[in-house]
């Protein structure tokens, strides 16, 4: 495994963004000071459903939007609080993402980041919760169809799963890093219907390397992988705001086109190391071990670029 | 689910000029402490939303000792909590001090 | 008058198991006849269960003998580990025991204990079970495990050394016989840890023994209460008393410790004034304190799963045998920390009002394991420091200073409320209700009262060395207890006082801010981060991975 020397830096940028909170992120992600929240605590805009269940509420609901700056441009943000019900989408955290979606409509934000950190639909609100999924996969269909780079960044916790997996396919661009991961099945949910010799959930290692950040870069779901700190997020969303994807229905149609072709060449696999074996990779079992620095050279060192399909 | 309101007289006011703050994070243990600049200079409200019935002793005692140590006048602080121990409100509190207290 | 009865029995053991054999090795297919053979009736037996180690696939050859032949054996073992270790309890081929330590079947025992499946001889601190090896429990038979062996029995236990060779030494040398299970038999073991001629019997293993990481605790799970705990204790009691050579307990408090090392404690200036010396299992927590020059050497009870790449690597630090790997041993590591440690720190479910503490609950018997014996003050110890003396001085007493002996500190580092809001602090403890319904002699203390020195929570550190009475005491107790129910019993006048002779130390006390105690303190914030300081060479079980 390549090993760095570990950071004992009290920066702010330099800072887990696994661990941190999301009102963290963002306040690190952003110009500093330039974040303004809409709907905030004080405004105690709450979930109606969870008193019935006896659970405790959020101020936020575990969804934080708002405006601010990255490098001077005006962008939007949604952030997902992870350690709230698993970041789970409900009806008014959802409703807070499609209004902010909507709104960028009228502000013409240089982008709408999106900080993913969630295990998908809330059980106790699920209909409100899968409602709000549509509902934010059509407005970011919208957003994008009007010029608007939406990007995903994932690094949280509880991961990107379920409806936010769906959700982060929409996307423009997406980062992730090591302790991200994305999929839509999580791996509890896969072996409860499937039994552990299909997916031990347990077996981290087997998780991280089926849904982690490498494995979703290399496969070309994810556009960016980082390190898991605030600044490497803040550089990788700079970055993609520029070379974000339009789209159209060209762009739509390719993408289509190379999830049909992965399906075609990997559908067979019985492990992401094989996948990554057929992209080329020499020692598919040093690619978790890797440094950022290793797996960008890696990268760069493949017979073919990543595929870019979702 | 308990609910439990305390009002407090305080010596002082909170120094500090922010409008609001807000710390935590409702989750399993933990608990959000929303800090509002709101009330007379003399006073503190705590209304606690909590999800584990039967500790409105220990609730009392926490927010008692909280107010008599950072005399919080003019705040009302509102908790939503997940079944955070004491020690872990008592540090959710004085650290929603602290961020009120910044200038 | 025949000298020779128990060596014509064990000859007569040999004889019977000969046919199962070839040589001294045995297929594990043949497992269960050849113990079959070898067992009889009432025997003592030690089947390996080590805190760690397990002598797992000849655990699952006696719970699957024949109870008509092979019956109301008494178990003398360290651990009660395996489902095993107590199904053979429920199939009538065990009936007695004496043990030490039952962590993961602690609930399992309780109820088998209640429901008269199980005769309990005692439950033991670890070093007082292997002394009663050597005088009234004295196994029969050892069942034991190793990583391999050679066709001669010479064994190479890894580096999970722990009890072995404690075991065979009391069994192999009084007539008994020994039986070891091995992970592969090889033409030349690495290093010769247990010599043939004390071997009877080498089983080739279906699969290797099972070992459990006891000893990782992922920094990601550190909070910031423990973070200030651990601050607290850095400053008001390693730093104050000068420790050098100490044991730490399991638990995120003394992980956080040992993860504050480089960070806060190396800003405090201590870096070879503390924590030099250690007797400790490998916890992975110590590789950023390791690998920034803190700590001079270490023995240990057992290994840990992944460090052995490490510990290869780092001989100057850690013992090694000739083939670069761990050497451990449980005895010999307990003595360590009784005798040659200044300080033992650890945690604990229930403390009382004088400061006895317990694992026990009314529902669960953990056992001891090491703790009682780190966490006592040994009244054979002749050779001052200046920690022992210090302590000493504070415990007080009358006469000539030079036959007033020095106290080894013994530290319980505990947060006021355990999970789900149970208090750590009790009117009385519930070991005396076990020790009730179980009709013992003796209640299942883990630390009595009178070794203890500090009690630390997020609270503040209660010094109780200073304590001239029962009643300063029991205040200084509730001092510490937080918003319990004995914390808020306290009489406030008396813990103030109490605070200005520094008996209770509140961390204003000691110019600590609790609200500095933050993560970012940690010289590892996740198992990640361990394998980086590690360069690379540890390898944390998958588990523990979030790559």
């Amino acid at each position: 495994m390549d090993w760095k020397p570990v950071a004992l830096s009290t920066a702010p940028l330099d800072q887990s963004w696994y661990e941190a909170s999301a009102r963290a992120r963002l306040a690190g992600l952003l110009d500093a000071d330039t974040f303004e929240e809409f709907i905030g605590p004080a405004q105690r805009m709450m979930s109606p459903h969870l008193p019935l269940f006896e659970l405790p509420r959020a101020f936020d609901d575990g969804m934080i939007v708002g405006r601010g700056r990255l490098d001077g441009r005006d962008v939007l943000v949604a952030a997902q609080e992870g350690r709230f019900m698993g970041g789970a989408f409900g009806e008014i955290h959802g409703a807070k993402l499609v209004g902010l979606l909507r709104a960028a409509l009228a502000v013409k934000p240089a982008a709408l980041l999106i900080l993913f950190d969630t295990g998908g639909v809330r059980l106790q609100e699920a209909n409100a919760g899968e409602t709000a999924i549509a509902e934010i996969m059509r407005a970011i269909a919208v957003t994008r169809a009007a010029g608007i780079p939406v990007i995903g960044l994932i690094g949280g916790r509880a991961g990107c799963y379920g409806g936010g997996g769906l959700i982060a396919g929409t996307c423009a661009h997406l980062v992730i890093s090591e302790g991200g991961r994305l999929s839509v099945s999580g791996p509890e949910v896969i072996e409860t219907n499937r039994g552990a010799e299909e997916f031990d959930s347990r077996d981290r290692a087997l998780v991280w390397r089926t849904m982690g950040g490498k494995h979703r870069r290399l496969i070309g779901a994810a556009d960016a992988f980082v390190d898991d700190t605030i600044g490497a997020f803040r550089a990788a969303a700079l970055a993609a705001i520029p070379t974000a994807p339009t789209f159209d229905l060209a762009s739509l149609e390719a993408e289509q086109a190379r999830l049909e072709a992965r399906l075609a060449r990997f559908g067979d696999a019985q492990d992401a190391t094989e996948i990554w074996g057929r992209l080329g990779v020499n020692d598919p079992a040093a690619v978790p071990g890797l440094t950022t620095e290793a797996f960008d050279t890696l990268l760069d060192s493949l017979p073919e670029r990543p595929h870019h399909a979702r | 689910m308990e609910k439990l309101s305390f009002r407090h007289a305080t010596r002082t006011a909170l120094p500090g000029t922010r409008a609001s703050a807000i710390t935590g994070v409702v989750a399993s243990g933990n608990l959000e402490v929303l800090l509002e600049r709101n009330l007379a200079p003399d006073a503190c409200h705590v209304e606690i939303d909590t999800a584990i019935n039967g500790y409105g002793e220990v609730w009392a005692a926490v927010v008692a000792d909280f107010v008599a140590r950072r005399q919080p006048g003019g705040l009302t602080i509102t908790i939503n909590d997940g079944g955070a121990r004491p020690d872990t409100v008592s540090l959710r509190l004085a650290q929603g001090a602290r961020l009120m207290e910044a200038p | 008058m025949d000298w020779h009865q128990e060596r014509t029995a064990r000859e007569a053991r040999l004889e019977r198991a000969r046919p199962h054999a070839d040589g001294k090795i045995v297929p594990a297919a043949r497992v269960v006849d050849l113990l079959e053979a070898i067992l009889q009736p009432g025997d003592r037996v030690c089947l390996e269960g080590d805190n760690q180690k397990q002598a797992d696939c000849l655990a699952r050859g006696l719970s699957a003998c024949d109870p008509s032949r092979v019956h109301d054996l008494h178990m003398v073992q360290s651990g009660i580990v395996l489902p095993e270790h107590l199904d053979i309890f429920e199939q009538g081929i065990a009936r007695r025991l004496d043990y030490s330590y039952s962590g993961p079947q602690g609930g399992r025992i309780a109820r088998m204990l209640y429901g008269g499946q199980i005769e309990l001889g005692a439950v033991h601190t670890y070093l007082e079970l292997f002394a009663r090896y050597f005088v009234d429990l004295t196994p029969n038979v050892a069942l034991i495990a190793g990583v391999s062996a050679d066709r001669d029995g010479n064994l190479y236990t890894g580096p999970n050394t722990e009890d072995t060779p404690t075991v065979v030494e009391a069994t192999a040398f009084k007539n008994g016989v020994v039986v070891a299970q091995v992970n592969e038999v090889v033409d030349r073991v690495p290093r010769v840890d247990i010599p043939g001629d004390r071997i009877d019997f080498v089983v080739e293993a279906d699969r290797p023994f099972y070992v459990e990481p006891l000893f990782t605790r992922d920094p990601a799970a550190v909070t910031e209460t423990q973070i200030l705990m651990a601050m607290m204790a850095i400053k008001g009691i390693y730093a104050e008393y000068g420790i050098r050579r100490l044991n730490h307990g399991i638990g995120f408090g003394t992980a956080a410790i040992e993860l504050l090392l480089p960070t806060y404690a190396e800003r405090l200036g201590l870096k070879g004034r503390i924590a030099t010396h250690w007797a400790l299992n490998p916890h992975p927590s110590l590789i950023p304190a390791i690998e920034s020059g803190w700590v001079k050497q270490i023995h240990c009870f057992g290994s840990e799963v992944g460090m052995d790449r490490y510990i290869r690597a780092r001989p100057d630090v850690f013992f090694t045998g000739s083939d670069g790997s761990l050497r451990s041993n449980r005895a010999f590591c307990q003595t360590a920390g009784l005798y040659a440690c200044d300080l033992f720190i650890g945690s604990t479910l229930q403390i009382d009002l004088q400061g006895h503490s317990s694992t026990v609950t009314t529902n669960r018997v953990a056992g001891f394991g090491g703790a009682p014996n780190m966490g006592s003050d040994p009244h054979g110890r002749r050779h001052p420091s200046d920690t022992w003396m210090k302590a000493g001085r504070e415990a007080g007493g009358t006469g000539d200073p030079a036959l007033r002996r020095g106290r080894k500190l013994v530290v319980q580092l505990v947060e006021t409320f355990g999970d789900k809001l149970v208090p750590t602090f009790v009117e009385r403890l519930d070991a005396l209700e076990l020790a009730r319904k179980l009709d013992l002699e003796l209640a299942p203390v883990m630390v009595y009262a009178d070794d203890v020195t500090h009690i630390v929570t997020e609270e503040g550190i209660a010094n109780l060395l200073l304590c001239r009475t029962l009643d300063e005491r029991e205040q200084a107790i509730r001092g510490v207890a937080g918003y319990t129910d004995v914390g808020r019993g306290r009489d406030h006048a008396e813990v103030e006082r109490l605070r200005a002779r520094g008996v209770i130390r509140r961390p204003e006390d000691l110019g600590i801010e609790p609200l500095d105690a933050d993560r970012s303190l940690l010289a590892a914030r996740s198992i990640k981060d361990l394998v980086h300081w590690s360069g690379g060479l540890y390898e944390p079980p998958a588990k523990f991975r979030n790559w």
